[in-house]
This record gives structure tokens, C-alpha cells and sequence, in this order.
């Protein structure tokens, strides 16, 4: 063996790069904490100072990445054996388990003490509950006890909205519960579509999938029921104090083809959906990214626009 | 077969290191930024110490 063929295989094991830890902190999901959380803080009454508004961001979404990092540090294991993980910085060798663990819980004592420095002690304190849910509640204990873990891993992505807006206004109220129940609901539809087309991978993980525990036609059932309750909540949000006629609009289109999707997706049978590769699942699913994007979207709208008497009612 | 000078563990280590110190001159700067913004706010009282009138 050549020095330079120890120390390639040496290198990738002890030195990762830059990119290796940001890694750590799925910034896919961090970028959807980003949005919802910017969102819930402009749709605030009270306006905060521009430096105020991003630092205030920036923590919530380090907070939200650190909590990424401990959920990678606990499940390196089952990681490495779903397709869709494997290559995240633990199972690809890149990142030591400790080294997840160590940037997790640093990262999360930081952004809660200066969420809650830059704007209140109680943003900074709901930061914290959030990162103890997602990481404590969700990874540690629900994930791999029980079938509904996507609903409760839900919630713990469903909260930045509701600290964005009490970074805020320092208070609570109902519309970020609004916001709230739009991801939370939004969360199971999401990815039971996913885990329809993506089944070996929870099989061989053995993680209770609804799909693996209930089976496909219950999965079927359970997505056009949440996505029913789904359509209701984000119809009521339309007539509160972030919604408005833009919203309406944008809700009255989008749940139309959402429950379209999932009404598809009950009545298919798994004949027809192996001919066809999962080709609804994977349109509803395409779909629901946009449909959280675009709801949001028109609540930030509507919050610009009410400066110039234009948002809301 | 001999070791090159720049070899890529080095380009790694480098990469990493100016990126932990652009972010610790980025949180420098926010920090300061925020504290400007705080005690230049209208509501700002400097807090009362032991000692002080």
C-alpha cells in the first residue's frame, strides 16, 4: 500500500470538509423552517427591526439544524440502511457519530439563548421545547414505537412559524396555531405519498410505517382523511387576521387539486400503481411541496401588501 | 511513491477553517449589529448596577 492510498482511505474517515457538517443540519428541512419561520414573523401585528428579524431567522434555523445534527447522531442506524439516507455525512464515514452529537447539542444551547437575547425570553424558550420535542419525543422515543410518528414528527417541523411570531410580538394568539396546523396536517399526506412509492426503503429500516404496520390501503385511507382536514384548515385560515383574498384564491385552487390527489390516490389499487411507477403518488407528492410553498407564500403576501391597504380583508 | 506538498487533506482542512472563521467574524458582526440596535431603541435604560445612583 502507497502513502498516498493510506492516507485517502485515512482522510475520509478523520478529515471531512465544511460542507460534510453543514450536512449534518439537513439544510432541505432547515430552508423550509427558514420560510415558515420569516412568514409567521411578517405576519406578526408588531414589526420587529430588520437586524432583529434576521438574527431572530437565523437562530430558529440554527436551532432547527442542530436539532437535524442530534437526529442524525441517533439514527445513524437506520440511516444506513434506507436508500434515501445512506449518504448522509455518519453512514457515508465522513462524520463521527460524537462529532453529530457535539455540534447538535452546541448548536441548539447557542441558538436558544441568543433567540431569546435578540428578541424574548419566551421565543428562545419555544425554540427550545421545539428541538427537545423533535429530537427527545419524535427521534428517540415515537419514531420507531409507533405508526403515527410522522404526525407527531410533524408538529416539531410545524412550530417555527409560531416562534417566528412570538420572536415577533412576544406573545401567542391563534393565527400562527393556524400556521401550525398547515404544516402539521400537511406533514402525514406528505409523506405516507412518499412512503407509498419509496416502501423497501421503511421496510428494511424497520421503522413502523404506516404502510408497513396498517398496510398500503389503510395509507390510502389515512392520506385522503388528513387531507380532508387539511382542506378545512386551510380554508378557515383564509378568513383570520393573515389571511385575505389573495390567500382565498391561492387555497381554493391548490386544495382543489390536493383533494383531487388523494381522492386518485384512495381508489387506486397497487396493480395499476406498479404499471404506471407510482406516477399519482408521485405527482401528489411533487404537488405538496408546492401547496406548503405557495400557501405561505400568499400569507406572506397578504402581510406585505397590508402596509398599502391592500392584504387581508 | 512520495508525499505531495499540497496534498488534499490540506485543501480540506483549509476549506474548513476559513469557513468556521467567516462564520465567527459573521456572528461577531451580528452581535454587534443587534447591540447597536438595542441601545439605540427607544425604550433602552442602561441597567441600574450595585453602588449606582
Amino acid at each position: 500500500m502507497t502513502d498516498a492510498s493510506i492516507n485517502a482511505s485515512m482522510t475520509r474517515e478523520e478529515d471531512a470538509s465544511f460542507g460534510d457538517y453543514f450536512a449534518l443540519l439537513k439544510p432541505r428541512v432547515m430552508s423550509l423552517v427558514v420560510f415558515t419561520a420569516f412568514v409567521g414573523l411578517m405576519a406578526a401585528p408588531m414589526g420587529v427591526h430588520p437586524v432583529v428579524g434576521f438574527a431572530a431567522i437565523l437562530f430558529i434555523a440554527i436551532g432547527g439544524g442542530a436539532s437535524g445534527a442530534l437526529n442524525m447522531w441517533w439514527d445513524a442506524d437506520i440511516d444506513q440502511v434506507m436508500k434515501r439516507t445512506k449518504s448522509r455525512p455518519i453512514p457515508a464515514g465522513k462524520v463521527d457519530k460524537g462529532e453529530a452529537l457535539s455540534l447538535g447539542l452546541a448548536l441548539s444551547g447557542m441558538s436558544v439563548i441568543m433567540l431569546a437575547l435578540a428578541t424574548n425570553v419566551f421565543a428562545g424558550a419555544f425554540l427550545a421545547f421545539t428541538i427537545f420535542f423533535y429530537v427527545v419525543v419524535y427521534t428517540m422515543w415515537l419514531k420507531r414505537a409507533t405508526p403515527q410518528n410522522i404526525v407527531i414528527g410533524g408538529a416539531a417541523g410545524a412550530f417555527p412559524p409560531v416562534i417566528g411570531w412570538i420572536a415577533a410580538t412576544g406573545s401567542m394568539s391563534i393565527e400562527p396555531w393556524l400556521m401550525f396546523a398547515l404544516t402539521f396536517l400537511w406533514t402525514p399526506p406528505h409523506f405516507w405519498a412518499l412512503a407509498l412509492f419509496m416502501r423497501n426503503d421503511y421496510d428494511m429500516a424497520d421503522v413502523p410505517m404506516l404502510t408497513v404496520t396498517h398496510g398500503r390501503r389503510s395509507t390510502r385511507k389515512h392520506i385522503l382523511v388528513y387531507t380532508v382536514i387539511l382542506a378545512i384548515f386551510a380554508l378557515a385560515t383564509a378568513f383570520t387576521g393573515v389571511g385575505g383574498p389573495i390567500y382565498l384564491a391561492v387555497a381554493l385552487v391548490l386544495n382543489a387539486l390536493f383533494l383531487k390527489g388523494a381522492v386518485q390516490i384512495w381508489r387506486r389499487d397497487e396493480d395499476i400503481c406498479e404499471m404506471d411507477n407510482f406516477k399519482v403518488e408521485r405527482t401528489f407528492f411533487k404537488l405538496s411541496l408546492l401547496y406548503l410553498f405557495l400557501h405561505f407564500g400568499a400569507i406572506l403576501m397578504e402581510a406585505l401588501l397590508k402596509p398599502y391597504g391592500l392584504g387581508g380583508w | 511513491m512520495s508525499l505531495r506538498k499540497e496534498h488534499e487533506i490540506h485543501s480540506r482542512r483549509r476549506g474548513r477553517n476559513v469557513g468556521v472563521g467567516l462564520l465567527l467574524a459573521g456572528f461577531v458582526v451580528l452581535v454587534l449589529a443587534l447591540t447597536m440596535v438595542k441601545v439605540t431603541s427607544a425604550g433602552f435604560t442602561f441597567p441600574e448596577f450595585e453602588g449606582t445612583e
